[in-house]
């Protein structure tokens, strides 16, 4: 059970920084369009090292978390369940990323779209007015840019220190 | 390893908790969950927030620089405009205090007047000794009428046109005003000399004459001048008592370089202000009070009419 509650600690300390950086930092930065979703990024790198069932779980985990974190204010639950889902999917296509440097970065480009995307479905199912299609397109715009220039500054660092929790390290 | 029906499974129970906490934020009982969040989180963004928070300033005056410096050329503009008239303000500001001063001493000597301004200087070199007002013909001003401005006597009108009309200023060197000493009584002649002072000449070369004395126009009949506008005070004497002739240098209360708001008196007043309008000096003379008694202006002879000077209160109260 070492490395499983080595990796459960560090998922703990790595999302909850996470959703305090993005809350209180990347929130307040004046970028036009989307806030940079730090959070699928980790989840994403997470779930391409880890596989499908850690991808949901962070993602659920992490969802949650920003779901409960103050400013919160839409329904409890919503990121979770969308961050679990791209988790999942992250890790579906885990084995392929391998193939190439440059599919992790497009691999979480995607599911970040697929997040904001997933998120807006959902919340206009659930009734939040906040929601419209012109937002939503200038969303992804914005979503994808960031996302693509967070990932290779947060992908290599969570495979790091996951690489660093592994009891076997694989030499690349 | 990837266990895809592991993982299945697992993502069924998770969007199953998801749904569930959907459901219970929906009807309210997740508060207490998100209280003990933001107890433990809050401390958290805090900190983060004051370590970050200059650089999120920075972002953030260079992302504001566009609209910064639209704002600062709007403000600037606004500035601009607000101290305009500030300006104008100001300036209206005197002119209200020149009128009311104009107003005050025709309203005690109740002349009729029409305000007028000076809207041009004679051209001649040092100063200037006429000066046009923009009334004329349509607002009833003739020639030969009296010129004064709140401080006093400025001049008399020479030529009037439709609109306007050319003033003849007191200090021009053809100019001449028959005048009284306000205390005495004494009768003279004013005339300008063609710079900043007049000179007074009494007709009773035996006359007491101080400096700091005040003169008034007599204002006889058939003269241009109405009477008891304050001409000037008396700086300097030459010549003695008994010499042929005393001649005093007069210092005009009127600042001839600071003509603006002028009034034109239109009619004689029915009583002699005699001189009730001199402003009060800082040296106590005694001046006579203004007796409402119509005095005949006309050929008084020094000491045939006139009252014996008798200290009383200044009538400068108004």
């Amino acid at each position: 059970m070492g490395p499983r509650a080595g990796r459960a600690l560090l998922a703990g300390l790595l999302l909850t920084v996470s959703v305090v950086l993005q809350v209180s930092v990347l929130s307040r930065l004046p970028l036009p369009g989307a806030t940079p979703d730090l959070l699928v990024v980790v989840v994403a790198s997470w779930a391409l090292k880890r596989g499908s069932t850690e991808g949901a779980i962070i993602g659920f985990a992490g969802g949650l978390l920003l779901d409960l974190a103050p400013p919160a204010d839409g329904p409890m639950g919503l990121t979770a369940l969308v961050l679990a889902v791209c988790g999942y999917l992250a890790g579906l296509v885990a084995d392929e990323a391998d193939r190439s440097a440059f599919a992790p970065l497009v691999i979480t480009v995607l599911v970040s779209l697929l997040s904001v995307t997933l998120w807006a479905g959902l919340a206009a199912l659930v009734g939040d007015p906040r929601v419209s299609w012109s937002a939503l397109a200038g969303q992804w715009f914005a979503q994808a840019l960031y996302t693509a220039v967070m990932t290779p500054f947060v992908l290599p660092l969570v495979h790091r220190l996951l690489g660093r929790l592994e009891p076997v390290t694989t030499r690349w | 390893m990837r266990d895809s029906r592991r993982a299945r499974i697992v993502l069924a129970v998770l969007l199953l908790l998801s749904l569930a906490f959907v459901v219970l934020d929906a009807r309210g009982s997740a508060d207490g969950l998100r209280g003990t969040a933001s107890n433990v989180f809050g401390p958290l963004e805090r900190a983060a927030t004051s370590v970050t928070r200059p650089i999120g300033d920075f972002f953030s005056a260079i992302g504001g620089i566009g609209s910064n410096a639209e704002r600062a050329d709007q403000l600037q503009a606004r500035n601009d405009e607000l101290e305009t008239r500030l300006r104008e303000l100001e300036s209206d500001a005197a002119r209200v205090e020149q009128l009311d001063e104009l107003l005050g001493l025709a309203g005690k000597a109740r002349y009729r007047i029409v305000p007028a301004q000076v809207i041009a200087v004679g051209p001649t070199q040092g100063f200037a000794f006429t000066v046009t007002l923009d009334v004329g013909r349509e607002d009833n001003v003739r020639a030969d009428q009296t010129v004064i401005n709140g401080q006093g006597l400025v001049g008399r009108v020479v030529s009037v046109g439709r609109r306007t009309s050319t003033v003849l200023l007191a200090i021009d060197p053809s100019s001449s005003v028959g005048a009284r000493l306000a205390t005495t009584r004494q009768i003279g002649l004013i005339d300008g000399r063609g710079d900043a002072d007049l000179e007074l000449q009494l007709l009773n070369p035996r006359a007491q004459l101080e400096p700091g004395d005040a003169l008034v126009t007599f204002g006889s009949r058939g003269s241009p001048f109405v009477p008891g506008v304050p001409i000037g005070t008396v700086t300097s004497v030459r010549g003695t008592p008994g010499s042929l002739s005393r001649v005093a240098r007069v210092a005009p209360y009127v600042d001839f370089n600071a003509l603006d708001l002028v009034g034109v008196v239109l009619g004689r007043p029915a009583d002699d202000p005699r001189d009730s309008l001199i402003p009060p000096s800082p040296t106590p003379s005694p001046t006579a009070s203004p007796a409402p008694s119509p005095t005949s202006p006309a050929e008084a002879s020094p000491g045939s009419t006139q009252a014996p000077a008798s200290p009383g209160p200044t009538a400068t109260g108004g």
